[in-house]
Protein backbone atom coordinates (compact mmCIF):
# COMPACT_ATOMS: atom_id res chain seq x y z
CA UNK A 1 0.00 0.00 0.00
CA UNK A 2 1.32 3.27 -1.29
CA UNK A 3 0.16 6.08 0.88
CA UNK A 4 2.20 9.15 -0.72
CA UNK A 5 0.21 8.21 -3.58
CA UNK A 6 -2.71 8.88 -1.46
CA UNK A 7 -1.78 12.11 0.11
CA UNK A 8 0.15 13.74 -3.23
CA UNK A 9 -3.25 13.27 -4.90
CA UNK A 10 -5.73 13.80 -2.45
CA UNK A 11 -6.41 18.03 -3.76
CA UNK A 12 -7.25 16.82 -6.93
CA UNK A 13 -9.41 13.47 -5.39
CA UNK A 14 -11.36 16.48 -3.58
CA UNK A 15 -11.34 18.89 -6.04
CA UNK A 16 -13.18 15.81 -7.74
CA UNK A 17 -15.58 15.69 -4.48
CA UNK A 18 -16.44 18.81 -5.15
CA UNK A 19 -18.12 18.50 -8.44
CA UNK A 20 -19.70 15.32 -7.05
CA UNK A 21 -21.43 17.65 -3.85
CA UNK A 22 -21.88 20.47 -7.30
CA UNK A 23 -23.43 17.93 -9.48
CA UNK A 24 -25.68 15.75 -7.02
CA UNK A 25 -27.06 19.39 -5.32
CA UNK A 26 -28.41 20.46 -9.00
CA UNK A 27 -29.11 17.04 -9.50
CA UNK A 28 -31.56 17.38 -6.15
CA UNK A 29 -32.92 20.09 -6.17
CA UNK A 30 -33.87 19.43 -10.32
CA UNK A 31 -35.46 16.40 -8.66
CA UNK A 32 -37.52 17.85 -6.24
CA UNK A 33 -39.43 19.99 -9.04
CA UNK A 34 -39.73 17.37 -11.00
CA UNK A 35 -41.28 15.33 -7.68
CA UNK A 36 -43.83 17.44 -6.26
CA UNK A 37 -45.98 17.88 -9.38
CA UNK A 38 -45.22 14.40 -10.45
CA UNK A 39 -46.78 13.41 -7.45
CA UNK A 40 -50.09 14.97 -7.38
CA UNK A 41 -50.20 14.35 -10.74
CA UNK A 42 -49.71 10.65 -10.34
CA UNK A 43 -52.36 10.68 -7.16
CA UNK A 44 -54.86 12.56 -9.30
CA UNK A 45 -58.05 10.65 -10.40
CA UNK A 46 -57.95 12.26 -13.76
CA UNK A 47 -56.51 9.79 -16.28
CA UNK A 48 -55.23 12.66 -17.97
CA UNK A 49 -53.04 13.77 -15.17
CA UNK A 50 -51.91 10.63 -13.77
CA UNK A 51 -50.95 8.78 -17.22
CA UNK A 52 -48.00 11.06 -18.02
CA UNK A 53 -46.92 11.02 -14.39
CA UNK A 54 -47.27 7.23 -14.65
CA UNK A 55 -45.09 6.79 -17.77
CA UNK A 56 -42.46 9.37 -16.70
CA UNK A 57 -41.95 7.41 -13.27
CA UNK A 58 -42.43 4.33 -15.02
CA UNK A 59 -39.66 5.61 -17.51
CA UNK A 60 -36.56 6.25 -14.97
CA UNK A 61 -37.45 4.03 -12.56
CA UNK A 62 -37.59 1.38 -15.28
CA UNK A 63 -34.36 2.46 -17.04
CA UNK A 64 -30.38 2.16 -15.58
CA UNK A 65 -28.86 5.60 -14.84
CA UNK A 66 -25.72 4.98 -17.28
CA UNK A 67 -28.71 4.53 -20.01
CA UNK A 68 -30.17 7.58 -19.33
CA UNK A 69 -26.97 9.77 -19.02
CA UNK A 70 -26.01 8.36 -22.39
CA UNK A 71 -29.10 9.16 -23.92
CA UNK A 72 -29.12 12.68 -23.15
CA UNK A 73 -25.46 13.42 -23.58
CA UNK A 74 -24.28 11.08 -26.62
CA UNK A 75 -28.08 10.23 -27.87
CA UNK A 76 -29.45 14.32 -27.99
CA UNK A 77 -26.14 15.24 -29.70
CA UNK A 78 -26.62 13.20 -32.13
CA UNK A 79 -29.44 14.97 -34.16
CA UNK A 80 -28.68 18.09 -36.19
CA UNK A 81 -32.29 19.84 -34.84
CA UNK A 82 -30.58 19.60 -30.95
CA UNK A 83 -27.82 20.87 -32.24
CA UNK A 84 -28.81 23.82 -34.62
CA UNK A 85 -31.48 24.70 -31.38
CA UNK A 86 -31.58 27.28 -28.89
CA UNK A 87 -30.55 24.25 -26.21
CA UNK A 88 -27.51 23.33 -27.44
CA UNK A 89 -24.91 25.71 -25.67
CA UNK A 90 -26.98 23.78 -22.45
CA UNK A 91 -26.58 20.65 -23.89
CA UNK A 92 -23.29 20.45 -25.53
CA UNK A 93 -22.06 20.60 -21.35
CA UNK A 94 -21.46 17.36 -19.86
CA UNK A 95 -22.31 19.12 -16.13
CA UNK A 96 -25.61 20.05 -17.64
CA UNK A 97 -26.19 16.58 -19.18
CA UNK A 98 -25.47 14.75 -16.26
CA UNK A 99 -27.53 16.79 -13.60
CA UNK A 100 -30.71 17.01 -16.55
CA UNK A 101 -30.03 13.05 -16.22
CA UNK A 102 -29.60 12.82 -12.52
CA UNK A 103 -32.56 15.51 -12.17
CA UNK A 104 -35.29 13.11 -14.25
CA UNK A 105 -34.15 9.98 -12.00
CA UNK A 106 -34.09 11.00 -8.48
CA UNK A 107 -37.10 13.20 -9.60
CA UNK A 108 -39.01 10.34 -10.69
CA UNK A 109 -37.93 7.73 -7.43
CA UNK A 110 -38.62 11.02 -5.65
CA UNK A 111 -42.36 11.07 -7.01
CA UNK A 112 -43.32 7.64 -6.03
CA UNK A 113 -41.85 7.83 -2.65
CA UNK A 114 -44.38 11.02 -2.13
CA UNK A 115 -47.18 9.56 -4.00
CA UNK A 116 -46.90 6.74 -1.09
CA UNK A 117 -46.58 9.57 1.49
CA UNK A 118 -49.34 11.38 0.27
CA UNK A 119 -52.00 8.36 -0.16
CA UNK A 120 -50.38 7.42 3.94
CA UNK A 121 -51.75 10.47 5.17
CA UNK A 122 -54.36 9.23 7.53
CA UNK A 123 -57.78 9.68 6.27
CA UNK A 124 -59.29 11.14 9.41
CA UNK A 125 -56.94 13.98 9.02
CA UNK A 126 -58.45 14.97 5.40
CA UNK A 127 -62.06 14.36 6.57
CA UNK A 128 -61.52 16.79 9.25
CA UNK A 129 -59.87 19.53 6.98
CA UNK A 130 -62.99 18.74 4.97
CA UNK A 131 -65.34 19.51 7.99
CA UNK A 132 -63.15 22.17 8.74
CA UNK A 133 -65.02 23.95 5.09
CA UNK A 134 -61.09 23.74 3.59
CA UNK A 135 -60.85 23.53 0.00
CA UNK A 136 -59.03 20.58 -1.51
CA UNK A 137 -55.78 23.07 -2.27
CA UNK A 138 -56.27 24.85 1.03
CA UNK A 139 -56.38 21.25 2.72
CA UNK A 140 -53.17 19.95 0.38
CA UNK A 141 -51.02 22.92 1.40
CA UNK A 142 -52.67 23.19 5.19
CA UNK A 143 -52.71 19.51 6.01
CA UNK A 144 -51.91 16.58 3.40
CA UNK A 145 -48.70 18.12 1.82
CA UNK A 146 -46.87 19.18 5.45
CA UNK A 147 -47.76 15.43 6.97
CA UNK A 148 -46.72 13.71 3.37
CA UNK A 149 -42.91 15.48 3.58
CA UNK A 150 -42.63 14.14 7.30
CA UNK A 151 -43.68 10.35 6.42
CA UNK A 152 -41.84 11.07 2.79
CA UNK A 153 -38.83 11.46 5.27
CA UNK A 154 -36.60 8.46 5.94
CA UNK A 155 -36.93 7.36 2.70
CA UNK A 156 -35.88 10.51 0.88
CA UNK A 157 -32.91 10.48 3.25
CA UNK A 158 -32.15 6.90 1.63
CA UNK A 159 -32.79 8.11 -1.98
CA UNK A 160 -30.42 11.02 -1.10
CA UNK A 161 -27.67 8.80 -0.73
CA UNK A 162 -28.40 6.92 -3.36
CA UNK A 163 -28.29 9.72 -5.83
CA UNK A 164 -24.75 10.48 -4.28
CA UNK A 165 -23.50 7.23 -4.89
CA UNK A 166 -25.06 7.58 -8.90
CA UNK A 167 -23.23 10.35 -9.17
CA UNK A 168 -20.24 8.28 -10.05
CA UNK A 169 -21.36 7.84 -13.62
CA UNK A 170 -20.72 11.29 -14.57
CA UNK A 171 -17.44 10.11 -14.80
CA UNK A 172 -18.67 8.17 -18.06
CA UNK A 173 -19.15 11.64 -19.97
CA UNK A 174 -15.70 13.08 -19.24
CA UNK A 175 -16.72 15.03 -16.06
CA UNK A 176 -13.85 14.55 -13.61
CA UNK A 177 -16.02 14.44 -10.71
CA UNK A 178 -14.49 12.28 -7.56
CA UNK A 179 -14.91 8.90 -9.65
CA UNK A 180 -14.03 10.45 -12.99
CA UNK A 181 -10.56 12.31 -11.38
CA UNK A 182 -9.77 8.84 -9.33
CA UNK A 183 -9.78 7.42 -12.53
CA UNK A 184 -7.52 9.75 -14.68
CA UNK A 185 -4.90 9.45 -11.50
CA UNK A 186 -5.05 5.71 -11.60
CA UNK A 187 -4.26 5.95 -15.41
CA UNK A 188 -1.16 8.13 -14.71
CA UNK A 189 -0.24 6.24 -11.35
CA UNK A 190 -1.28 2.43 -12.22
CA UNK A 191 -2.47 2.09 -8.42
CA UNK A 192 -5.90 1.87 -8.60
CA UNK A 193 -6.48 0.51 -4.88
CA UNK A 194 -4.94 2.81 -3.39
CA UNK A 195 -6.80 5.56 -5.60
CA UNK A 196 -10.29 4.10 -5.47
CA UNK A 197 -9.56 3.31 -1.60
CA UNK A 198 -9.44 6.87 -1.10
CA UNK A 199 -12.05 8.24 -3.00
CA UNK A 200 -14.08 5.20 -1.15
CA UNK A 201 -13.26 7.08 2.09
CA UNK A 202 -13.59 10.61 0.95
CA UNK A 203 -17.79 9.23 -0.77
CA UNK A 204 -17.84 7.36 2.69
CA UNK A 205 -17.41 10.30 4.50
CA UNK A 206 -19.71 12.78 2.78
CA UNK A 207 -21.85 9.85 3.89
CA UNK A 208 -21.41 10.23 6.83
CA UNK A 209 -22.03 13.90 7.20
CA UNK A 210 -25.36 13.70 5.51
CA UNK A 211 -26.62 10.99 7.43
CA UNK A 212 -25.59 13.40 10.82
CA UNK A 213 -27.04 16.58 9.34
CA UNK A 214 -30.45 14.68 8.12
CA UNK A 215 -31.12 12.66 11.20
CA UNK A 216 -31.07 16.34 13.33
CA UNK A 217 -33.23 17.50 10.40
CA UNK A 218 -35.82 14.59 11.34
CA UNK A 219 -35.51 15.05 14.87
CA UNK A 220 -36.54 18.55 14.68
CA UNK A 221 -39.25 17.99 12.58
CA UNK A 222 -40.54 15.15 14.69
CA UNK A 223 -40.27 16.75 17.97
CA UNK A 224 -43.91 16.95 18.34
CA UNK A 225 -44.14 12.93 18.68
CA UNK A 226 -43.73 11.65 22.34
CA UNK A 227 -40.25 9.55 22.12
CA UNK A 228 -39.40 10.20 18.69
CA UNK A 229 -35.83 10.23 19.16
CA UNK B 1 -36.26 -34.30 -36.49
CA UNK B 2 -33.78 -36.55 -38.26
CA UNK B 3 -32.24 -32.72 -39.12
CA UNK B 4 -31.86 -32.45 -35.40
CA UNK B 5 -30.27 -35.78 -35.02
CA UNK B 6 -27.70 -35.35 -37.76
CA UNK B 7 -26.84 -32.34 -36.43
CA UNK B 8 -26.45 -33.30 -32.82
CA UNK B 9 -24.43 -36.36 -34.37
CA UNK B 10 -22.11 -34.15 -36.48
CA UNK B 11 -21.49 -32.38 -33.00
CA UNK B 12 -20.79 -35.57 -31.15
CA UNK B 13 -18.57 -36.39 -34.07
CA UNK B 14 -16.56 -32.77 -33.78
CA UNK B 15 -16.26 -33.34 -29.86
CA UNK B 16 -14.89 -36.76 -30.09
CA UNK B 17 -12.69 -36.05 -32.84
CA UNK B 18 -11.03 -32.82 -30.82
CA UNK B 19 -11.10 -34.56 -27.81
CA UNK B 20 -9.10 -37.92 -29.20
CA UNK B 21 -6.83 -35.49 -31.32
CA UNK B 22 -3.57 -33.77 -30.60
CA UNK B 23 -5.17 -31.21 -27.54
CA UNK B 24 -4.49 -28.35 -26.79
CA UNK B 25 -5.04 -28.52 -23.29
CA UNK B 26 -2.93 -25.28 -22.81
CA UNK B 27 -4.59 -22.10 -22.92
CA UNK B 28 -3.93 -18.67 -23.22
CA UNK B 29 -6.12 -15.83 -21.48
CA UNK B 30 -5.53 -12.97 -23.64
CA UNK B 31 -7.27 -9.63 -22.34
CA UNK B 32 -8.01 -7.12 -24.91
CA UNK B 33 -10.73 -3.82 -24.64
CA UNK B 34 -13.20 -4.28 -27.81
CA UNK B 35 -13.23 -0.74 -28.55
CA UNK B 36 -10.88 -0.01 -30.42
CA UNK B 37 -11.34 -0.31 -34.76
CA UNK B 38 -9.89 -1.30 -36.41
CA UNK B 39 -7.46 -3.17 -33.52
CA UNK B 40 -10.35 -4.35 -31.43
CA UNK B 41 -13.76 -4.36 -31.59
CA UNK B 42 -16.83 -6.44 -31.00
CA UNK B 43 -19.02 -7.02 -34.10
CA UNK B 44 -22.46 -7.34 -34.57
CA UNK B 45 -22.79 -11.29 -32.87
CA UNK B 46 -20.64 -10.24 -30.21
CA UNK B 47 -17.35 -11.88 -31.44
CA UNK B 48 -14.04 -10.11 -31.20
CA UNK B 49 -12.37 -9.17 -34.29
CA UNK B 50 -9.48 -7.19 -35.41
CA UNK B 51 -5.72 -7.10 -36.05
CA UNK B 52 -5.31 -7.07 -32.61
CA UNK B 53 -6.96 -10.57 -32.23
CA UNK B 54 -5.90 -11.91 -35.60
CA UNK B 55 -2.13 -11.33 -34.22
CA UNK B 56 -3.07 -12.88 -30.84
CA UNK B 57 -4.70 -15.93 -32.85
CA UNK B 58 -1.41 -16.19 -34.88
CA UNK B 59 1.12 -16.07 -31.89
CA UNK B 60 -1.24 -18.64 -30.63
CA UNK B 61 -1.55 -20.89 -33.62
CA UNK B 62 2.52 -20.92 -33.70
CA UNK B 63 2.77 -21.67 -29.74
CA UNK B 64 0.32 -24.36 -29.89
CA UNK B 65 -2.00 -23.01 -26.90
CA UNK B 66 -5.87 -21.82 -27.18
CA UNK B 67 -6.78 -18.65 -27.23
CA UNK B 68 -9.19 -17.29 -24.39
CA UNK B 69 -9.97 -13.61 -25.02
CA UNK B 70 -11.31 -11.58 -22.05
CA UNK B 71 -12.87 -8.43 -22.46
CA UNK B 72 -11.66 -5.90 -20.14
CA UNK B 73 -12.42 -1.91 -20.71
CA UNK B 74 -9.09 0.04 -21.18
CA UNK B 75 -8.63 1.97 -17.96
CA UNK B 76 -8.69 -1.03 -16.04
CA UNK B 77 -7.04 -3.53 -18.24
CA UNK B 78 -3.74 -3.12 -16.49
CA UNK B 79 -4.58 -3.85 -12.94
CA UNK B 80 -7.10 -6.87 -14.59
CA UNK B 81 -3.44 -8.75 -15.81
CA UNK B 82 -1.93 -7.41 -12.76
CA UNK B 83 -5.26 -9.21 -10.34
CA UNK B 84 -4.34 -12.59 -12.97
CA UNK B 85 -7.69 -12.28 -14.69
CA UNK B 86 -5.98 -13.29 -17.75
CA UNK B 87 -2.06 -13.65 -18.79
CA UNK B 88 -1.17 -10.96 -21.35
CA UNK B 89 -2.94 -7.96 -22.78
CA UNK B 90 -3.02 -7.96 -26.60
CA UNK B 91 -4.85 -4.17 -27.20
CA UNK B 92 -2.47 -2.47 -29.06
CA UNK B 93 -0.96 -1.03 -25.44
CA UNK B 94 2.03 1.38 -26.60
CA UNK B 95 5.39 0.60 -24.53
CA UNK B 96 5.62 3.39 -22.06
CA UNK B 97 8.01 3.72 -19.58
CA UNK B 98 5.31 4.22 -16.99
CA UNK B 99 4.04 1.49 -17.96
CA UNK B 100 7.16 -0.69 -17.81
CA UNK B 101 7.11 0.07 -14.36
CA UNK B 102 3.93 -2.39 -13.64
CA UNK B 103 4.49 -5.03 -16.64
CA UNK B 104 7.04 -6.15 -19.07
CA UNK B 105 6.31 -5.91 -22.57
CA UNK B 106 7.23 -8.20 -25.62
CA UNK B 107 8.93 -6.59 -28.90
CA UNK B 108 6.59 -4.40 -30.76
CA UNK B 109 4.56 -6.09 -32.84
CA UNK B 110 3.36 -2.26 -35.00
CA UNK B 111 4.53 0.97 -34.25
CA UNK B 112 2.23 3.91 -34.25
CA UNK B 113 2.10 8.35 -34.55
CA UNK B 114 -0.05 10.28 -33.06
CA UNK B 115 -2.02 12.71 -35.29
CA UNK B 116 -5.28 15.26 -34.82
CA UNK B 117 -8.27 15.09 -36.66
CA UNK B 118 -10.65 18.08 -37.86
CA UNK B 119 -13.62 18.64 -39.07
CA UNK B 120 -13.07 19.07 -43.03
CA UNK B 121 -14.40 22.71 -42.79
CA UNK B 122 -13.17 23.55 -39.36
CA UNK B 123 -9.68 25.94 -38.85
CA UNK B 124 -8.26 23.96 -36.59
CA UNK B 125 -4.42 24.82 -37.06
CA UNK B 126 -2.33 22.31 -34.21
CA UNK B 127 0.39 25.11 -34.03
CA UNK B 128 -2.50 27.29 -32.16
CA UNK B 129 -4.95 25.59 -30.62
CA UNK B 130 -5.80 28.78 -28.17
CA UNK B 131 -9.58 28.20 -27.10
CA UNK B 132 -9.71 24.86 -28.28
CA UNK B 133 -11.49 21.71 -26.99
CA UNK B 134 -9.20 19.18 -27.70
CA UNK B 135 -10.29 15.11 -26.68
CA UNK B 136 -8.44 12.05 -26.32
CA UNK B 137 -9.14 8.68 -24.76
CA UNK B 138 -7.99 8.24 -21.09
CA UNK B 139 -5.25 6.76 -19.82
CA UNK B 140 -3.74 6.54 -23.58
CA UNK B 141 -0.63 7.84 -24.80
CA UNK B 142 -2.43 10.46 -26.58
CA UNK B 143 -3.87 11.38 -23.62
CA UNK B 144 -0.38 12.19 -21.23
CA UNK B 145 0.90 13.82 -24.89
CA UNK B 146 -2.09 16.47 -24.34
CA UNK B 147 -0.81 16.18 -20.18
CA UNK B 148 2.65 16.83 -21.08
CA UNK B 149 2.75 19.49 -24.23
CA UNK B 150 0.20 21.87 -22.86
CA UNK B 151 -1.38 23.39 -26.18
CA UNK B 152 -1.51 26.74 -24.38
CA UNK B 153 -5.28 27.67 -23.34
CA UNK B 154 -6.48 24.14 -24.85
CA UNK B 155 -9.00 22.75 -22.81
CA UNK B 156 -8.78 18.88 -22.45
CA UNK B 157 -11.75 16.32 -22.08
CA UNK B 158 -10.76 12.62 -21.55
CA UNK B 159 -13.38 9.62 -22.67
CA UNK B 160 -13.62 6.34 -21.76
CA UNK B 161 -13.35 4.72 -25.69
CA UNK B 162 -12.30 6.08 -28.60
CA UNK B 163 -15.54 5.62 -29.87
CA UNK B 164 -17.42 7.85 -27.54
CA UNK B 165 -14.64 10.50 -27.89
CA UNK B 166 -15.24 10.60 -32.16
CA UNK B 167 -19.01 10.81 -31.27
CA UNK B 168 -18.42 14.20 -29.38
CA UNK B 169 -16.35 15.11 -32.56
CA UNK B 170 -18.66 14.33 -34.91
CA UNK B 171 -21.58 16.46 -32.58
CA UNK B 172 -19.21 19.24 -32.32
CA UNK B 173 -18.61 19.10 -28.09
CA UNK B 174 -14.86 18.78 -29.06
CA UNK B 175 -13.10 20.94 -31.58
CA UNK B 176 -10.09 18.14 -32.63
CA UNK B 177 -9.31 14.92 -31.93
CA UNK B 178 -5.82 13.37 -30.77
CA UNK B 179 -5.30 9.59 -31.63
CA UNK B 180 -3.57 7.06 -33.13
CA UNK B 181 -3.66 7.80 -36.62
CA UNK B 182 -4.10 4.10 -37.80
CA UNK B 183 -6.95 4.17 -35.51
CA UNK B 184 -8.27 7.71 -36.89
CA UNK B 185 -7.58 6.35 -40.62
CA UNK B 186 -10.12 3.59 -40.39
CA UNK B 187 -13.01 5.80 -38.57
CA UNK B 188 -12.30 8.65 -41.62
CA UNK B 189 -12.76 5.29 -44.21
CA UNK B 190 -16.05 5.19 -42.48
CA UNK B 191 -19.26 6.49 -43.05
CA UNK B 192 -19.27 8.14 -39.63
CA UNK B 193 -16.46 10.35 -40.63
CA UNK B 194 -16.72 11.19 -43.91
CA UNK B 195 -16.76 15.33 -42.78
CA UNK B 196 -13.14 15.01 -40.93
CA UNK B 197 -9.57 14.91 -41.86
CA UNK B 198 -6.36 14.86 -40.76
CA UNK B 199 -5.00 17.97 -39.72
CA UNK B 200 -1.24 18.84 -39.34
CA UNK B 201 1.73 16.32 -39.38
CA UNK B 202 1.90 12.86 -37.86
CA UNK B 203 3.15 13.26 -34.08
CA UNK B 204 6.03 10.67 -34.15
CA UNK B 205 6.69 9.73 -30.47
CA UNK B 206 8.45 6.59 -30.84
CA UNK B 207 5.32 4.79 -30.13
CA UNK B 208 6.43 1.07 -30.23
CA UNK B 209 3.20 -1.71 -29.39
CA UNK B 210 3.65 -4.64 -27.81
CA UNK B 211 2.08 -7.32 -25.79
CA UNK B 212 1.78 -6.52 -21.96
CA UNK B 213 2.96 -9.89 -19.72
CA UNK B 214 2.71 -9.49 -15.89
CA UNK B 215 6.88 -8.79 -14.72
CA UNK B 216 8.50 -12.03 -13.77
CA UNK B 217 6.32 -13.97 -16.22
CA UNK B 218 9.59 -14.60 -18.62
CA UNK B 219 8.49 -18.13 -19.82
CA UNK B 220 5.40 -16.36 -21.66
CA UNK B 221 6.89 -13.37 -22.84
CA UNK B 222 10.02 -15.56 -25.01
CA UNK B 223 7.38 -17.66 -25.91
CA UNK B 224 5.81 -14.46 -27.39
CA UNK B 225 8.54 -12.71 -28.96
CA UNK B 226 9.59 -16.52 -30.48
CA UNK B 227 6.26 -16.40 -31.61
CA UNK B 228 6.52 -13.12 -33.46
CA UNK B 229 9.65 -13.12 -34.64
CA UNK B 230 8.13 -16.40 -36.73
CA UNK B 231 4.91 -15.01 -38.05
CA UNK B 232 6.99 -12.24 -39.07
CA UNK B 233 9.51 -14.67 -40.77
CA UNK B 234 7.27 -16.77 -42.45
CA UNK B 235 4.60 -13.83 -44.12
CA UNK B 236 1.64 -14.09 -41.76
CA UNK B 237 1.95 -10.58 -40.39
CA UNK B 238 2.13 -9.48 -43.64
CA UNK B 239 -0.76 -10.97 -44.98
CA UNK B 240 -2.61 -9.69 -41.71
CA UNK B 241 -1.10 -5.94 -42.01
CA UNK B 242 -2.60 -6.11 -45.46
CA UNK B 243 -6.27 -7.10 -44.27
CA UNK B 244 -6.46 -3.86 -42.65
CA UNK B 245 -3.80 -0.95 -43.75
CA UNK B 246 -2.63 -0.22 -47.60
CA UNK B 247 0.59 0.18 -45.80
CA UNK B 248 3.26 -1.54 -43.56
CA UNK B 249 2.77 -0.77 -39.95
CA UNK B 250 5.63 -2.50 -38.34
Amino acid sequence: MNFEVIVANLPKLLEGAGLTLELVAFGLVGGAALALPAALMRVSPRWWLWAPAFAYIFFFRGTPLLVQIFLVYYGLGQFEAVRDSVLWPILREPFWCAIIAFALNTGAYTAEILRGAIQAVPVGEVEAATAFGMSRTLSLRRIILPRAFRIALPAYGNEVILMLKGSALASTITLLDLTGMARTIIARTYMPVEIFLAAALIYLGMTFVFVQLYRLLERRLSRHVVGAR
Amino acid sequence: MSLKTAALAAVAAIVLLTASGPTRAETLRIGTEGAYPPFNQIDPSGELIGFDIDIAQALCDKMNVECVFVRQDWDGIIPGLLARKYDAIVASMSITEDRQQAVDFTDPYYSNKLRFVAAKNAKVDPDNLKGKVIGAQRATISASYLEDHPFKGAKVKLYDTQENAYLDLASGRVDAILADRLVSYDWLESDAGKNFAFVGEPIDIGDKIGIAVRKGDTKLLARLNAALAEIIADGTYEELNAKYFPFPIY
